[in-house]
């Protein structure tokens, strides 16, 4: 099979190799094979292979995805694949990109816990079947890879657009119940960089490899900033 | 803009176009009626003038245009031309503004 891979960094273009097939083989295995046997100077990320930990995330054939969990028979093209760097990122070299904006956006969307009580204080109960709780399980599985932000038209438009992992974050806990900073959180995922921003084309949605679905709460915490805005309260 | 003023602009959008949805299919409907035996510019004007259903339905259809065909154009220059602050907003009441104008001159003179 013919692979073209990136190679470079911002600037630079994709170089061609020549892949042997086999049975159940995943993206990440061809990668592999280039850097170990064809070009060692292939730079590109992985850590589990298992798809546990969201680090090999890349495009392939234009589509952001986990190489690690992505079998080639589903994905080659008349004997062809293209690997590239996730969208949306600065490229550092080759397959790697430069996450630092990716989780800034998430401190940014206020994605940190903040809660009440201290270590003196009983647990708090939390009712598992409580449509908050549904609501957090729902978009808590999420281990940031990247691929809802690589798949996203609006940050590729508006580079300030927080995005749907940062979003969904600040969602899961808004629906928090223990979470005491919601007032300052949902101010911060308001905005022209914001919520409201969202076009709900569902492109992270669909592209989640952990089937969240970001865009139900990024609508969430539309409606939530819009009644705060309607109070006065914003 | 603060947070507040982005978000009010979005729902104002989001409501201009449930009446919009509205109006256009009333407007839509109303010229395959009324085509049917032939248009002519006194058949139009013996519906709508001195008729207030009609002044009111196209005024509200003017201003609906007015709310939301401005926010969506702001939101274009936005994300595809990076085009931002006072100059934006500016021009985008100036859009308003134009099709407010364009838009209630004609409903008052089929009206009057």
């Amino acid at each position: 099979m013919k692979v073209s891979v990136w190679k470079g960094a911002a600037q630079g273009r994709f170089q061609e190799f020549e892949v042997p097939r086999h049975p159940s083989q995943t993206v990440l295995d061809v990668v592999t094979y280039i850097q170990r046997v064809l070009d060692p100077t292939l730079a590109y990320r992985y850590a589990c292979r298992v798809g546990m930990c969201g680090s090999c995330a890349m495009s392939v054939n234009g589509v952001p995805r986990w190489t690690c969990r992505t079998h080639v028979d589903n994905v080659v093209r008349q004997d062809r694949l293209e690997i590239g760097p996730l969208r949306n990122l600065p490229v550092i070299r080759d397959l790697v990109t430069d996450m630092r904006e990716f989780f800034d956006k998430w401190a940014r969307a206020k994605g940190q816990f903040k809660g009440e009580r201290t270590k003196r204080d009983d647990f708090a109960p939390v009712k598992p079947h409580s449509s908050a709780r549904i609501q957090v399980d729902a978009g808590i599985e999420c281990i940031g890879c990247g691929v809802c932000y690589s798949a996203c038209d609006v940050v590729s438009w508006n580079p300030e657009y927080l995005g749907p992992a940062a979003l969904n974050r600040a969602w899961t806990l808004v629906r928090d119940e223990r979470d005491a900073d919601k007032l300052e959180r949902l101010r911060a995922v308001g905005g022209d960089a914001g919520c409201h921003s969202c076009h709900t084309h569902m492109s992270c949605t669909e592209r989640c490899p952990k089937h969240i679905s970001p865009t139900a709460g990024i609508a969430g915490l539309k409606r939530e900033v819009l009644a705060l805005a309607l109070k006065g309260k914003l | 803009m603060s947070v507040r003023s982005e978000t009010l602009l979005w729902i104002a959008q989001r409501v201009s176009a449930a009446l919009l949805a509205v109006c256009v299919v009333v407007h839509l409907a109303t010229i395959i009626y009324a085509v049917q035996g032939g248009l002519t510019a006194t058949e139009i004007l013996g519906r709508t003038r001195g008729n207030v259903a009609w002044l009111a339905f196209y005024a509200v259809f003017v201003l609906a245009v007015t709310v939301h065909a401005p926010i969506g154009l702001r939101n274009v220059f936005t994300e595809w031309l990076g085009w931002r602050g006072r100059s934006r907003d500016l021009f985008v009441l100036l859009a308003a503004a134009t099709l407010a104008w364009m838009g209630l001159s004609a409903v008052l003179a089929v009206f009057a």
